[in-house]
């Protein structure tokens, strides 16, 4: 690697900068090229912040060294770091995302007072009753009857759904979305989906078919990769 | 060595008291030598609606500390020798037992008879605790009412982390023409939603509180449909298949009359 060969290349796209880091280097030089890049371009104060894309492409950065960059990015002009991209991970991430995306059968009717609270998806062959209550940080299918609580996406994913073979919650959650049962008896319904409408930010019903084909990467592994 | 049952809802005032003495005295019936043992601590109730209030010497409490033996509690039914009742103390409070302590009475208890039907309080604190200690089976009691039915739920869940069998289901209070006319949930409705076997149905019955009332449990006459339904959930205790009583209204003699020509009621 020559010492005149670029560490930073900067990139204009239409969604803003892209800055490529180089991976070979020391995070050190990168910092000290990507300071003094930044500090000859000036930018006139009435133009509005530009949104920026970090690619470190092979190399692995912590929190911390994540932040510095993010801080130094900022400084310097009008620019805001929007995401860092990198095409390593830790163990520890990947086991995350594996855990966050694996489907848990679990066999038993959820009683009132019971909780059962899973990572990732989970797939109950069996009714909740009223006052008891699922929980899964992915989606909640059930094979049974739902006359309890669901909540799914419970570490903030508003991409879960909900689906039960027969449908009458006392409530639905998605993330940090509520929804309740009418207060007048209605019937349930059968093969039905709970989803967050992103549109109306609100948690609607629909036939199970129908959501289905809204989100077609619903359980698969790469939608993790999609959606970060 | 018998088996001990216990008698549980979770609510309260849904029959569990009047099943066991209603069980244990249909049991009696057929020979079997039963023992009803009251855990109700400090709201005692079993010898009232047995009608033995009156001879109690020594309580479960009394045996527990050791102030007498277990025989000596022990209380011989008015009609049936083979029929006992250990009382409850209701001076005391439930916390003055353990579950150890009933564990071990029941299991003595389990020794000299064929079955041991138990009263659980209401709740599910210290006195329900101490009721399921050391029982091998247990029957849920419920009414057709919403609020009773999320209770026998909720203790089924909590059954199902003791040491015993799947519980059975017995439904209570039970008033056909509500039903019928859908402002009651029915009986299938029930046993979907607690997904257990049920073990018998109990129509609501001026009887039941005259015979508790009386101190004569109805099971004891012949007649009655109630007696009958508390009659033939013993025989399924007992092993035997009963079919479950038809809920309808036998028909009036102008109903049959109207029938016979052939007119609609």
């Amino acid at each position: 690697m020559s010492a005149n060969s670029q560490l930073v290349t900067i990139k204009g796209t239409r969604d803003g900068l892209t800055l490529w880091l180089n991976d070979q280097c020391s995070y050190d030089s990168i910092l000290q090229e990507l300071e003094e890049k930044l500090s000859v371009n000036g930018v006139d104060d009435d133009q509005p912040m530009i949104r920026v894309t970090i690619q470190l492409g092979n190399r692995f950065l912590t929190d911390d060294q994540q932040d510095k960059l993010r801080e130094i990015v900022r400084e310097k002009q009008k620019l805001v770091v929007e995401k860092i991209e990198s095409n390593v991970m830790t163990k520890d991430e990947a086991l995350s995302w594996k855990e966050n995306t694996e489907i848990t059968p679990i066999t038993k009717t959820v009683r009132s007072g019971q909780v059962v609270e899973i990572k990732g998806d989970l797939l109950l062959l069996g009714d909740v009753n009223p006052g008891g209550k699922v929980v899964a940080s992915g989606n909640i299918f059930i094979l049974g009857h739902l006359r309890g609580i669901a909540h799914a996406g419970a570490s903030g994913n508003e991409g879960a759904v909900i689906a039960a073979s027969y449908m009458k919650p006392n409530q639905l959650r998605i993330g940090s979305q509520i929804s309740r049962a009418p207060d007048q008896d209605s019937d349930g319904l059968y093969i039905e989906c709970g989803y967050v409408d992103e549109k109306n930010e609100a948690i609607r019903i629909a036939p199970l078919q129908e959501v289905m084909k809204q989100k077609p990467d619903l359980v698969s592994f790469e939608r993790r990769m999609l959606n970060g | 060595m018998g088996e001990a049952i216990v008698i549980t809802s979770g609510k309260g005032g849904v029959g569990k008291t009047t099943t066991t003495a209603n069980l244990g005295t249909a049991l009696a019936l057929q020979n079997k030598k039963v023992c009803l043992v009251d855990t109700d601590i400090g709201l005692r109730n079993l010898d009232v609606v047995m009608g033995l209030e009156n001879r109690i010497i020594y309580d479960i409490v009394d045996v527990v500390e050791e102030r007498c033996k277990t025989k000596q509690a022990l209380i011989t039914d008015k009609r049936f020798d083979c029929l006992h009742l250990l009382p409850a103390a209701q001076t005391s409070d439930k916390t003055s037992v353990t579950p150890e302590a009933v564990k071990q009475i029941i299991d003595e208890l389990k020794q000299e008879y064929d079955y041991i039907i138990i009263d659980c309080p209401a709740g599910i604190e210290q006195g329900y605790k101490n009721a399921v200690a050391g029982a091998d089976k247990a029957v849920v009691v419920t009414t057709p009412e919403k609020s009773s039915v999320r209770d026998a739920d909720r203790i089924i869940g909590l059954l199902e982390q003791e040491d015993l069998e799947p519980p059975k289901l017995v439904i209570n209070r039970i008033r056909s023409h509500m039903m019928k006319s859908g402002e009651m949930m029915d009986v299938d409705d029930i046993v979907q939603i607690l997904s257990i076997d049920l073990l018998g149905i109990v129509v609501d019955d001026d009887a039941v509180i005259k015979g508790s009332n009386s101190g004569e449990p109805v099971a004891l006459s012949p007649d009655t449909k109630s007696s009958l339904a508390y009659r033939n959930i013993a025989r399924r205790i007992l092993g035997e298949s009963v079919p479950l009583l038809n809920l309808e209204e036998e028909p009036g003699l102008l109903a049959k009359v109207k029938k016979f020509f052939g007119i609609r009621a």
